[in-house]
């Protein structure tokens, strides 16, 4: 890759530069701030949209009855049950049961207070969950 | 406390920590240096290994490898160090800090409150040197960002104690002792040779170039097997490995170009200079297997441009690889 060439094509980095590595005229490397590259960012912009179509899914379950809030905000934060259960300390089972409505609304405060601490928000965030979707990136929603 | 620590902004994290530490002990070692004798270079493709239930696709070696091979080469004097409890974690880099040591450790990224929002994922192999304290905060030496930043000491903690596929545990490293002289020469023999055995002499299908062509074989069915979107989603999962932040470009192809340049100007030795400029040419075609490949993903194909083509271009990638690494090897022999 020629210096000329490093590509800047900003989307998601927030006004931050990477490095990466490309030649100079002389055919030497030097190291070029770069903004983004349109096909990295394709590729991640994909990769959110997976999130974004597992979290729309997940709230259809929630407003369905079939899962509890706590669902939604795992998946919000990109876990799935063995890692959530990782954070929380609790055999996978539970956190499974925990995705059920009906025992999730029966929890304890201080195991809904656990949840709330790993996750970073509030108790009251954690038995609610939002009206639309809100991501760090631009994608639309189907 | 502020350690004086030179921060230099880096493509990759373990080799950009890894210069940092050497360079702070007067070891003139840049990045791209750092990369290449720790035998940054790798493919590897091990489809039935999954994250996120995506197969593991490197174009690097394992973590921690970087600095542990450098280290080892060159004759320095090294610490590592993992916890369980993360008061111990804390309180051994406050005593190491207090001492003047700059430390470098391994994180998680998605807790670290400094990165960009959008590049927040579980991911547990990213490294920075912390280089100082300021009340609750710690300074970070992190080599992805232009500048040291500063970190609540909880969201650290968070980021240190990360859970999930290759945790990092808290896990500190520093340098202890470093000698005054190194011999470059024999370091790099050593460091390239281990690159060229991994790549050409593998005995399993899933690393080096017979990896390149496992991974042609599978993604050419990707379609029929998996479906338009999973597919699409396969391919852009190997664009991210091949150029999320920390690559340098080129599935790490540009960096060990660099390594390569950097090495025959220092050791004086000319011919390796033709090899650093076929790895230059072998990083443009990973570039352009990404520029098709994004476009694949994003149904914008255009005409003759398909997953058997792309299988193609890797085809070619390994051919042309195998005879740069072979030929790579016969220039280490007489370094």
């Amino acid at each position: 890759m020629r210096k000329d060439q490093v590509p800047q094509d900003s989307c998601l980095l927030a006004g931050q530069r990477e490095i990466c590595y490309a030649i100079d005229e002389a055919g030497h490397y030097v190291l070029t701030p770069t903004a983004g590259w349109e096909p990295k960012n394709i590729a991640n912009l994909q990769a959110w949209e997976v999130i974004r179509d597992q979290l729309q899914e997940t709230l259809a379950a929630i407003r369905a009855g079939r899962a509890s809030a706590l669902a939604f905000h795992m998946a919000r934060n990109q876990m799935d049950v063995p890692l959530l259960a990782a954070y929380v300390d609790l055999p996978r089972w539970r956190v499974r049961r925990h995705l059920r409505p009906d025992i999730f609304a029966r929890l304890k405060p201080a195991l809904l207070e656990r949840y709330a601490a790993v996750l970073e928000i509030s108790v009251a965030e954690l038995c609610t969950v939002p009206e639309r979707i809100e991501l760090p990136v631009p994608v639309e929603e189907k | 406390m502020k350690i004086d620590f030179a921060h230099h902004q880096s493509a990759h994290c373990e080799s950009g920590v890894t210069s940092n530490l050497l360079r702070h002990r007067g070891l003139e070692i840049s990045e791209a240096l750092a990369f290449g004798l720790g035998s940054g270079l790798f493919f590897g493709y091990v489809p039935f290994v999954k994250l996120n239930h995506l197969p593991l696709i490197t174009y690097r070696n394992a973590p921690g490898g970087i600095f542990r091979k450098v280290t080892r080469r060159l004759g320095v004097k090294i610490a590592r160090q993992k916890f369980r409890q993360p008061q111990a974690a804390r309180a051994a880099v406050d005593r190491l800090l207090d001492a003047g040591v700059p430390v470098g450790a391994q994180t998680g990224a998605y807790w670290l409150p400094y990165f960009p929002p959008a590049l927040r994922f579980h991911f547990n192999m990213h490294n920075l040197v912390v280089v100082g304290r300021e009340g609750d905060d710690y300074l970070i030496s992190d080599p992805i960002f232009p500048e040291v930043l500063s970190c609540p000491a909880p969201d650290f903690e968070k980021a240190r104690f990360a859970r999930g596929t290759m945790a990092p545990k808290g896990k500190i490293y520093y340098v202890r002792d470093a000698p005054a002289q190194v011999d470059l020469a024999a370091a790099a023999k050593s460091a390239i040779r281990d690159v060229c055995r991994t790549m050409l002499k593998t005995p399993v299908p899933y690393a080096g170039i017979r990896g390149m062509r496992l991974l042609a074989r599978h993604l050419e069915a990707w379609p029929e097997k998996l479906g338009a979107r999973a597919a699409g989603i396969h391919l852009g999962h190997m664009i991210r490995m091949q150029e999320e932040i920390g690559t340098g470009g080129g599935g790490f192809r540009f960096i060990y170009a660099a390594f390569l340049q950097e090495l025959g100007e220092r050791l004086r030795r000319p011919e390796l200079l033709p090899l650093s400029a076929a790895m230059t040419a072998s990083g443009d075609r990973w570039r352009e297997f990404a520029v098709v490949g994004a476009r694949l993903c994003k149904g914008r194909g255009r005409e003759g441009e398909s997953y058997a083509a792309l299988a193609d271009l890797l085809r070619d990638s390994a051919v042309r690889e195998g005879a740069l690494f072979r030929e790579l090897l016969g220039a280490a022999r007489t370094l």
